[in-house]
């Protein structure tokens, strides 16, 4: 096998491959350190921290589809405060590269506070803001789904935010390039998408959502074709970096969602159905670069625009 | 954690809907009683998590209830089928707690992990009581395999069509015991956690998506904070049981 050149470059800095495990698929990293060394991902987006801790919705917050599965968790987490003082620290004995701080909010003062605290930190690369988590009520995707809105969270959570800023999108929209120019235009460096499609199940014998919080957003292969349409519509529309997600589970799809216009691609559901998903899919990748004659996965970006 | 392909040895129907299949494979990753194994199943997303209901050095036994498409296609798995199997998940019971008499509860498929953990006990001369909770008779299942191990066994049904009529608690009443085990649906376990008179472990069930502690999705409320079902759990002690939503 000859030489190939994974590398990409998100926003300044350098990963040795474009493999990033999305946020509220991976924890805070250890669960899966137990497993391999982690070391060996691009980085990771951790999970979606808020102002306050959270213990999100009602159980059950999991049911299966077709190719996927729904999930309303609901933002479930120890807060900012302590995500600083206990999850970074242990964090960093297993992880040595930068990572993804994935915010999300229910207000834009609530946004920004969280937003200048990860900032802040010295292991944090890139703050991921989360406008479009579909499982909570008055705040998340209700910003995410209103440019204007949008806007100006974006313009105020920029204005303390030193690092890349990349706003990481819904699918459960009308014009999701209306959206993406709205964050762009009010000082996004990324955008991220996609965020899960609000979805619901019912279980027959009991004539009830299966979902305590009746609906739930989908994620899993049943939404690649979704993911890979939005993520070539906003490549082609905004100038700054696009991060692909929806449904990624092969090195394939990592290609093909590059040639979508994705600088670097996050690998979500995979993980919790294979926790070495991630791994594989990262020495699955020279193998099928070479396949389809790619040297530098860095040429493939936007490929197909 | 231990990810592992095994192989259907077995899989019989031991009880209407009730399954045991034996797997045969590597089993070093299950460390404790009472942990369970996550199982993918061909067509279906996300993995069916199902307790250990017993095991050695090369083989696991599980037994499991058909309840969906998943199950039902696990029941008609033959030998030789191949299952990609996450093992050794979950907390499992602590028999170091357990004193001299024990007693272990179980409704329905709640019964299975149960079963290993009788073993180990009576391995360590603990005198241990089973008291074994079903709707009707039909449903009844391991009754022998845990007097064999040398328990006492006692056997409740919901219409009374065998043994004592009634709820596992009906049984609870007038034995001495310094500890005990329980595994069941819910409701019983809440009627366990009343009518029992001494600390005891509980095993719980949920929803899951990963089983190994990532995704939050089979969390609960405890008394010591968020437990995670598959990871901090299944099973919880008496003392940290909070049955708030």
């Amino acid at each position: 096998m000859g030489e190939v050149n994974t590398k990409v470059n998100l926003l300044g800095i350098e990963l040795d491959n474009p493999i990033i495990p999305a946020s509220g698929t991976y924890g805070f990293g250890y669960e899966f350190a137990e497993l391999y060394d982690i070391n060996i991902l691009g980085t990771f987006s951790f999970k979606g921290t808020t102002k306050d801790p959270r213990f999100g919705n009602p159980t059950p917050r999991i049911a299966e589809t077709a190719s996927g599965m729904l999930n309303a968790v609901g933002l479930q987490n120890p807060g900012v405060e302590k995500v600083i003082s206990e999850e970074l620290p242990k964090l960093k004995k297993v992880f040595n590269k930068k990572v993804m701080a994935n915010v999300s909010g229910f207000s834009i003062p609530d946004y920004v506070y969280t937003c200048e605290k990860l900032d802040k930190e010295e292991q944090v690369g890139w703050i991921e803001l989360n406008v479009s988590c579909p499982n909570v009520h008055g705040g998340g995707m209700s910003f995410g789904t209103d440019p204007v809105l949008l806007g100006e969270v974006v313009r105020e959570v920029r204005k303390v935010v030193t690092k890349p800023l990349i706003v990481k999108l819904s699918p459960n929209v009308t014009n999701i390039v209306e959206i993406a120019k709205a964050c762009e235009d009010n000082g996004a460096d990324g955008i991220a998408l996609i965020n899960t499609l609000l979805g619901m199940r019912i279980d027959l014998r009991k004539r009830k959502p299966l979902l305590k919080n009746t609906t739930g957003g989908l994620s899993g292969p049943a939404i690649f074709p979704v993911a890979v349409r939005c993520v070539y519509q906003v490549a082609h529309a905004v100038k700054i970096p696009v991060i692909g997600m929806g449904g990624v589970s092969t090195a394939e799809d990592v290609i093909e969602m590059m040639m979508a216009g994705a600088t670097a691609v996050e690998v979500g559901a995979a993980n919790l159905v294979n926790p070495y998903a991630c791994k594989e899919i990262i020495e699955d990748l020279p193998r099928v670069m070479e396949k389809y004659g790619i040297t530098s996965l860095k040429d493939i970006i936007g490929g197909a625009l | 954690m231990k990810q592992v392909v095994f192989s259907v040895k077995t899989n019989k129907a031991i009880a209407p809907n009730v399954y045991k299949m034996i797997l045969e494979g590597d089993t070093s990753g299950i460390t404790n009683c009472g942990q369970f194994v996550n199982i993918a199943i061909d067509g279906y997303y996300l993995r069916r998590p199902i307790s250990v209901c017993d095991y050695d050095d090369e083989t696991l036994t599980l037994i499991y209830k058909v309840v969906g498409k998943g199950t039902e296609a696990m029941s008609k798995m033959g030998e030789g089928t191949k299952l990609d199997t996450l093992t050794g998940l979950g907390n499992g019971y602590n028999t170091d707690a357990s004193g001299t008499y024990v007693m272990l509860i179980g409704g329905g498929v709640g019964v299975p992990p149960l079963y290993n953990l009788a073993k180990t006990l009576r391995a360590d001369d603990k005198e241990v009581v089973v008291i074994l909770g079903f709707n009707t008779k039909s449903e009844i299942f391991y009754e022998e395999e845990f007097k064999a191990l040398g328990c006492k066994v006692k056997v409740t049904t919901v219409d009374g069509s065998y043994g004592i009529k009634g709820f596992v608690t009906n049984a609870m009443d007038g034995e001495e015991y310094d500890y005990f085990y329980t595994c069941g649906p819910e409701p019983m376990l809440k009627a366990v956690y009343n009518a029992s008179k001494t600390s005891g472990e509980f095993s719980f069930e949920e929803r899951m998506g990963c089983g190994f502690g990532a995704c939050m999705g089979c969390s609960c409320k405890t008394l010591y904070g968020n437990k995670r079902i598959c990871k901090d759990g299944p099973v919880l002690k008496k003392e940290e049981i909070t049955w708030e939503k």
